[in-house]
């Protein structure tokens, strides 16, 4: 029998490249719907963030989300494709929906990034830690911007 | 006496809306019916069903002699097509010495340790696995029940925790299982999350694995603090998962992906 079914716990989990332990998270500034300026003060690499969003053990966008990078398969259909998502959004909206999307839609499913606060029971091995790090949000919101429909 | 009645409706109306998010009984829906038909003819037909190489050691088990007691399960139980029928349907139950929910494996184990007199059997143990599965293959067909008004604290309790935010991932169950089963997440059907075929052979495991095992896996993949084998959150949590679950055929010992 073959099997086609990765399985959840290896998908979210095996060997998921955490976030390096940091302190704390550097600070931003929330201007509307948006965060201006870059976490890290760079910018970030499309390239790489290409491969965080299509990696499902680092960015785990895949399992929730489609979109036009076919070389992640199994993509899933619990949020939308992310294709044009640089056309809907500008950079700012962008950089906010990864770091804490709950900013813009209070009910969503879509984990905070980078945020470390109001979550509980979080497994030891993840507490304290955002899901990505500044320079890997940078990244993924570099990528996105490229998604032009 | 109008305070307490306006209270008492207040009550009711926070209560119907708390409930508004469960699941309905007439949505309910097996991942059986989600499989692909491969994997449905593997758990229709005994012959290649893997689990049914448990269900024989159970049979033997069930027979053998253990402990300082020096009984079998049979010389209390005799026949267990008989004794044994609706049981797991009803599991978690109430057990009055503990004044808690216990589950079938946790029943199992009582019995080891006052009846036999022996060790209990660790979760996940080949015996244990065995054991739960011979005795839940005879509730197969039987609709599950939720009756025992005493386990109504374990599944409010078990509820609670199904439907908060928990993990890195800050997910609840009830995001995936109730409000978006049917969906892919990557490349799997979210299922209902029922717990009416275990245990169950997994393919992904390529073993047998108890209700628990699976419950883990799901707080593991939300990033969550897990809870351990046996702990009496994952038996609030299975509490719950049957009351939802009630009037559904028991498939046990079912297969899944
Ligand atoms: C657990 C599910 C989940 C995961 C994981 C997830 N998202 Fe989302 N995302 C959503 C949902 C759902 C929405 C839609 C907003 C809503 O309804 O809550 C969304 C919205 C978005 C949006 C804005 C919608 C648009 O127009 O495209 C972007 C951009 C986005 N996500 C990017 C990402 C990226 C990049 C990742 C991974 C680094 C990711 N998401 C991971 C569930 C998820
Ligand atoms: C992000 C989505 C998600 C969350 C959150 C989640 N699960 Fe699951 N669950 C799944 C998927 C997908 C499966 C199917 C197995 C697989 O492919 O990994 C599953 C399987 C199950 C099953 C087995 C159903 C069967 O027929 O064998 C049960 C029971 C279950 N989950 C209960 C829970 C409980 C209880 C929680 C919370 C503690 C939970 N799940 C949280 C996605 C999720």
């Amino acid at each position: 029998m073959r099997l086609s079914v990765i399985p959840l716990v290896t998908l979210i989990l095996s060997a998921a490249p955490t976030a390096m332990a940091q302190d704390a998270l550097r600070p931003y500034t929330i201007d509307g719907d948006a965060i201006s300026t870059s976490l890290t003060g760079e910018d970030g690499d499309p390239a790489r963030g290409r491969e965080i969003v299509a990696n499902r053990l680092v960015g785990l966008c895949v399992l929730c989300h489609s979109g036009p990078f076919p070389e992640a398969p199994l993509q899933g259909t619990l949020a939308p494709d992310l294709k044009g998502a640089g056309t809907r959004w500008s950079i700012g909206q962008l950089r906010l929906r990864m770091v804490d999307s709950s900013r813009v839609m209070p009910d969503t499913i879509m984990p905070a990034y980078y945020r470390i606060d109001h979550l509980v029971r979080v497994a030891p091995a993840f507490r304290g830690k955002p899901v990505l790090t500044a320079a890997q949000i940078e990244d993924v919101v570099a990528f996105l911007a490229t998604l032009k429909e | 006496m109008r305070r307490a009645v306006l209270f008492a409706a207040m009550l009711a109306v926070i209560g119907s809306l708390a409930r508004a998010s469960d699941l309905p009984p007439d949505k309910q829906r097996s991942s059986y019916q989600d499989m692909a038909p491969a994997t449905r003819a593997m758990q229709d037909a005994d012959t290649d069903n893997p689990a049914m190489l448990w269900v024989l050691d159970g049979e033997a088990l069930w027979q053998t002699k253990a402990g300082n007691a020096g009984r079998a399960c049979a010389d209390c139980h005799g026949d267990a097509k008989q004794s044994m029928r609706g049981t797991a349907a009803r599991h978690p139950a109430f057990d009055e010495k503990l004044n808690a929910p216990v589950n079938l494996e946790g029943r199992i184990n009582i019995c080891r340790t006052e009846q036999q007199q022996t060790a209990p059997l660790p979760y996940e143990s080949k015996e244990l696995l065995a054991l739960s599965a011979y005795v839940a293959l005879q509730s197969r067909g039987l609709p599950i029940e939720s009756r025992d008004p005493r386990l109504e604290p374990a599944i409010s309790a078990g509820r609670a925790e199904f439907m908060r935010r928990q993990g890195q991932l800050n997910l609840g169950c009830v995001h995936c299982h109730d409000q978006r089963f049917g969906e892919k997440l990557a490349g799997s059907t979210i299922p209902q999350g029922h717990p009416n075929g275990y245990p169950i052979y997994r393919l992904e495991w390529q073993t047998l694995g108890s209700l628990q095992r699976r419950l883990r896996n799901c707080l593991t993949g939300m990033r969550a603090d897990n809870y351990p084998l046996g702990s009496p959150e994952l038996v609030a949590l299975e509490t719950y998962l049957m009351r939802r679950a009630r009037g559904m055929t028991v498939e046990s010992p079912a297969v899944r992906p």
